[in-house]
C-alpha cells in the first residue's frame, strides 16, 4: 500500500517534471514535490523527531476541530426554529464549564511534555564533528569550513536563463554547501546586511542569519543527496532568489573536496565541481 | 467662511443643540467634519474602513494574481512586490479591521448598550477619527513610491536608510505613529466612557459582552501601542538622526527591535479579535433566543486571553537566536492561551445548546466564525510548537494561520455585526437573500484560499515571495481561484450596501424579537441623533 502510494508519487512527479522540461536529478535531491500536502521527508534526525511530534499535534488539532464541527452541526440540526420551538433557557453548569477547562489542559499537557523535549533536543549538539559558518548577504549565501582552512565559497542562484536541463528553477545554486554524511555539524549563522534565514526543510533546520549575532544551529543528513532549501526571512529585491543547497557526501569525498578547494583557494575561483564527481561514483545515491 | 460662524456657535459645545429639540442635526460640514456625535463618529469609522478593505483586499487580488503561476511578471520587481504585501498587511490591520471593529461598532454601539448620552471625550473622539485619513495618505505614499519593502513587521536592518533609503518607507512609519496616537486616544474614551457612564444599575458584571469585550481591547491598546510608538521612534531616529538602536555597527540590535515590535504586535492581533467575540455573543444569544451560556466564563476568558497575550510574544521570535530556556517558557505561556479560547467557543455552542435557532444572515456569519476560528485556533497550537516551528516558521503554514483567525476569524465578525447592526444604524432592512450569497461565497472562497496554504507551508514555501519553484505551482493556483471568489463576494457586499442605503423599507425598533435584549434594541432605527438624554435604569 505504501509503496504504491510512494511509486504514484514518484510517477507523478517525473510526469510533472518532464512537463515542466526537467529530467529528474541523477542523484537523490530532496525537493518539495507538487501537490505536497505534509511536511517534506525526514533525511535528519532531527527532521525525524519534527515529524513524529507533528504527527501527534495533527492528529489532536484534527479530532479537536472535527469534534467542534460535529457539535456545530448537532446544535443546528437538532436546535432549529421548527424542531425546538421553545427555548430552554439554562445558562450555567458549572460542571461542565469546569471540565471545558480541565480537558484541554490535559490535551495540551499530553502534547507540551514531547514538546518541551524536541525543543532541548534541537537546540544544539553537544560534541559537533565540526563547524560550518553561513554567512548571509544581499542576495547569496557564504559557506565557510573554519576547522578546514577557511575555505570559503559563495552561493548564488543559477539565473533562469542559464539553466541546464535538469536543473531546478529557483532552487539550484552555483557552489553547494557540501557536508559529509552522517556527521554532527555545527552551523554558526550571521549576516553581512539585513536578516535573513537559513531554512532547509527536510533536515529540519532554520535559524536567523541576524547581522551583530552569531547564532548556532546543527546539521546532520543520513543519506547522500541534494537538499534544498530557501532564504525565509524577507531580505530585499531578490528574497525569492537565494535558495540553499546542501549536498551531503561520504566523508571521503567531502575530504577529496575540501583538498581540492583548499588549492583552488590558493589560486582561481573555487568551483565545487560536486555534482559531476557524484555523478560518477554516485549511483548508489539514486533514489529512484 | 461660513464654517467661521457655525464654529462660533459650535463652541457652546455639542450639549448645547439639546434645547432645539433632540434630533436637530447640525449642517453636513459641521456634522461630519466637526463630528462630536458617537454615531456619527462611528460612522465615519466605518466608512474609512471600507475604504481601507478595499484598498487592501485590491493588493491582496494582485497578489493572488501575482503567485497563480510561477514565473508570473505582473508584479515587475521584487522591491514593488514587498511594498504590496507591506502595505497590504498594515492597511488590513491598522485601516481596516481596527476601525471597523474599534472605531466602527465600538463608537456606535458602547454608548447605546451602556446606556450613555455619548462618549465621555467626544472631541478626542473626532480627533482620534480625524488623525488616520492622513495617516492613510502617509501609507499609500510609501506604496505609491515602491520604497516600504520591509513587511509589515518593519524589521531593521531592512527597514533602516542603507536598505529603503527612500522617503517612502518613512511615511510609512510615521503614519503608524499617527495610527497609533488615534487607537490610543480613542482607547482611553472608551475606557473612561465604560467605567464611568453605565446607566444606573449596570454593575460591570452586568454589562453586555461586547462592552466587555471592548474595554479589554482598550487596556490592550493603551498598554501596547506606546512601545510601538517607541520602536518606530528609535527606528526614524536610526534613520534619520544617526543613532544606532539596532545599528550592529552602532552597537545597537536588531533583535531588540524584534522584542519591542512583538510586545505591541501579540496583544494586536487579540486588539483585532476581541470586539469580534463581544459581537459573536450577542448575535449567538439573539438567534438562539436565549441568554448566554457561562458568561462570567466568557467575561474572564477575555480578560485572560487579554492578561496571557502580554506574556507570549516572543513565540515570534523562536528562530531569532533566542535561549533555549526563554524558547521553552514562551511556548509554555502560549499553549496555555489555547484554554481560555476553549472556554469561549464551548460557551458560545452551549449557547446555542437547547436553543431555538434562526439562521438569518448575522446568524450565518457567527457560525461560520466558530468553525474557521476553531481552525486558525488550533494551528495556532501547532505553531506555538518551537520545535515544529522550525520547519514552519515564516513559511505559508503561518500566512494560513494567522488569516484563519483574522482575515476569516475578525472579518466574518465585521461582516457578522454589520449584518446584525445596519438595521438599527441606518433604519433600513438589508436584502437577505444577498446577505446570504455574500456569506456563502466569501465561506467557500476563502476556505479556497487559506486552506491550501496550510499544505504549501508544510512543504516548505517561504512567505513573502514573488515567485516560487514549480512544486508549489498547484495549490498556489487553487488559492489563487479562491481568491478571485472571494473578490467577488466582495462585490456582492457593495451591493448589499447600496441596495440597503437605497431601500425604501424601514424596520422597527427591535428587528431580532425576543432574543435581542441589550439596550441598543429599545431604541428607535436609526436611533434618534442625541440617544438616552433620559438615563435608563438597569434592574
Amino acid at each position: 500500500m505504501q509503496l504504491t502510494k510512494r511509486r504514484f508519487a514518484v510517477l507523478f512527479f517525473s510526469l510533472m517534471s518532464s512537463l515542466a522540461g526537467l529530467a529528474a536529478h541523477p542523484v537523490l535531491a530532496q525537493v518539495p514535490k507538487p501537490w505536497e500536502m505534509d511536511m517534506q521527508p525526514a533525511f535528519s534526525p532531527m527532521k525525524k523527531e519534527i515529524i513524529q511530534l507533528h504527527n501527534l499535534v495533527l492528529v489532536l488539532i484534527t479530532l479537536i476541530t472535527l469534534f467542534v464541527a460535529a457539535l456545530l452541526i448537532w446544535v443546528c440540526v437538532r436546535y432549529n426554529e421548527k424542531r425546538n420551538p421553545v427555548p430552554s433557557q439554562t445558562s450555567h453548569h458549572t460542571g461542565l464549564e469546569i471540565a471545558w477547562t480541565v480537558l484541554p489542559v490535559l490535551i495540551l499537557v499530553v502534547m507540551a511534555i514531547p514538546s518541551f523535549r524536541l525543543i532541548y533536543y534541537l537546540d544544539r549538539t553537544p560534541n559537533p564533528d565540526m563547524t560550518i559558518k553561513v554567512t548571509g548577504h544581499q542576495w547569496y549565501w557564504e559557506y565557510s569550513y573554519p576547522d578546514n582552512g577557511n575555505v570559503d565559497i559563495e552561493s548564488r542562484i543559477i539565473a533562469d536563463e542559464d539553466l541546464k536541463p535538469g536543473q531546478l528553477r529557483l532552487l539550484d545554486v552555483d557552489n553547494q554547501l557540501v557536508i559529509p554524511v552522517g556527521k554532527k555539524i555545527r552551523v554558526l549563522t550571521n549576516s553581512a546586511d539585513v536578516i535573513h534565514s537559513f531554512f532547509i526543510p527536510s533536515l529540519g533546520a532554520q535559524r536567523y542569519a541576524i547581522p551583530g549575532r552569531t547564532i548556532e544551529l546543527w546539521l546532520e543528513a543520513d543519506k547522500p543527496g541534494v537538499y534544498y532549501g530557501e532564504c525565509n526571512q524577507i531580505c530585499g529585491q531578490n528574497h525569492s532568489r537565494m535558495p540553499i543547497a546542501v549536498h551531503a557526501v561520504p566523508e571521503a569525498e567531502f575530504n577529496a573536496w575540501i583538498e581540492q578547494a583548499k588549492k583552488a583557494a590558493s589560486g582561481g575561483p573555487v568551483q565545487s565541481n560536486l555534482l559531476a564527481a557524484a555523478e560518477q561514483t554516485g549511483s548508489k545515491d539514486i533514489q529512484r | 467662511m461660513a464654517e467661521a460662524t457655525h464654529g462660533d456657535a459650535h463652541g457652546h459645545g455639542a450639549y448645547g443643540h439639546d434645547a432645539h429639540g433632540h434630533d436637530h442635526k447640525p449642517a453636513f460640514i459641521q456634522r461630519w467634519l466637526f463630528s462630536t456625535n458617537h454615531k456619527d463618529i462611528g460612522t465615519l469609522y466605518l466608512i474609512f474602513a471600507v475604504i481601507g478593505g478595499t484598498v487592501g483586499g485590491t493588493l491582496s487580488e494582485i497578489m493572488r494574481a501575482q503567485l497563480q503561476f510561477p514565473n508570473n511578471h505582473i508584479v515587475t520587481s521584487g522591491q514593488e512586490w514587498n511594498t504590496i504585501i507591506t502595505s497590504h498587511g498594515l492597511l488590513m490591520i491598522f485601516f481596516s479591521v481596527m476601525p471597523a471593529l474599534i472605531g466602527g461598532f465600538g463608537n456606535w454601539f458602547i454608548p447605546l448598550m451602556i446606556g450613555a448620552p455619548d462618549m465621555a471625550f467626544p472631541r478626542l473622539n473626532n480627533i482620534s477619527f480625524w488623525l488616520l485619513p492622513p495617516a492613510f495618505v502617509l501609507i499609500c505614499i510609501g506604496l505609491f513610491m515602491g520604497e516600504s519593502g520591509s513587511g509589515w513587521t518593519l524589521y531593521p536592518p531592512l527597514s533602516n536608510q542603507n536598505f529603503e533609503p527612500g522617503m517612502g518607507m518613512d511615511c510609512t512609519l510615521f503614519a503608524l505613529h499617527l495610527a497609533g496616537a488615534s487607537s490610543i486616544l480613542g482607547a482611553m474614551n472608551f475606557i473612561t466612557t465604560i467605567f464611568n457612564m453605565r446607566a444606573p444599575g449596570m454593575t460591570m458584571h452586568k454589562m453586555p459582552l461586547f462592552v466587555w469585550s471592548e474595554l479589554v481591547t482598550a487596556f490592550l491598546l493603551v498598554l501596547a501601542v506606546p512601545v510601538l510608538a517607541g520602536a518606530i521612534t528609535m527606528l526614524i531616529c536610526d534613520r534619520n538622526f544617526g543613532t544606532a538602536f539596532f545599528d550592529p555597527a552602532g552597537g545597537g540590535d536588531p533583535v531588540l527591535f524584534q522584542h519591542l515590535f512583538w510586545f505591541f504586535g501579540h496583544p494586536e492581533v487579540y486588539i483585532m479579535i476581541l470586539p469580534g467575540f463581544g459581537i459573536i455573543s450577542h448575535v449567538i444569544s439573539t438567534f438562539s433566543k436565549k441568554p448566554i451560556f457561562g458568561y462570567l466564563g466568557m467575561v474572564y476568558a477575555m480578560v485572560a486571553i487579554g492578561v496571557v497575550g502580554f506574556v507570549v510574544w516572543a513565540h515570534h521570535m523562536y528562530i531569532s537566536g533566542i535561549d533555549v530556556d526563554t524558547r521553552a517558557y514562551f511556548m509554555g505561556a502560549t499553549l496555555v492561551i489555547a484554554v481560555p479560547t476553549g472556554v469561549k467557543i464551548f460557551s458560545w455552542i452551549a449557547t446555542m445548546w437547547g436553543g431555538s435557532l434562526r439562521f438569518d444572515t448575522p446568524m450565518l456569519w457567527a457560525i461560520g466564525f466558530l468553525f474557521v476560528f476553531t481552525l486558525g485556533g488550533v494551528t495556532g497550537v501547532v505553531c506555538a510548537n518551537a520545535g515544529i516551528d522550525e520547519i514552519i516558521h515564516n513559511t505559508y503554514y503561518i500566512v494560513a494561520h494567522f488569516h484563519y483567525v483574522l482575515s476569516l476569524g475578525a472579518v466574518f465578525s465585521i461582516f457578522c455585526g454589520f449584518y446584525y447592526w445596519i438595521g438599527k444604524m441606518s433604519g433600513r432592512p438589508y436584502p437577505e437573500f444577498w446577505g446570504r450569497v455574500h456569506f456563502w461565497m466569501t465561506f467557500i472562497g476563502v476556505n479556497l484560499v487559506f486552506f491550501p496554504q496550510h499544505f504549501l507551508g508544510l512543504a516548505g514555501m517561504p512567505r513573502r515571495y514573488p515567485d516560487y519553484p514549480e512544486a508549489f505551482a498547484g495549490w498556489n493556483y487553487v488559492s489563487s481561484i479562491g481568491a478571485y471568489i472571494s473578490g467577488a463576494a466582495f462585490l456582492v457586499f457593495l451591493y448589499v450596501c447600496f441596495r440597503t442605503f437605497t431601500s425604501k423599507e424601514r424596520v422597527a425598533d427591535n428587528y431580532w424579537g425576543e432574543g435581542a435584549t441589550t439596550l441598543e434594541w429599545t431604541q428607535t432605527s436609526p436611533p434618534a441623533f442625541h440617544s438616552w438624554l433620559e438615563l435608563p435604569r438597569i434592574k
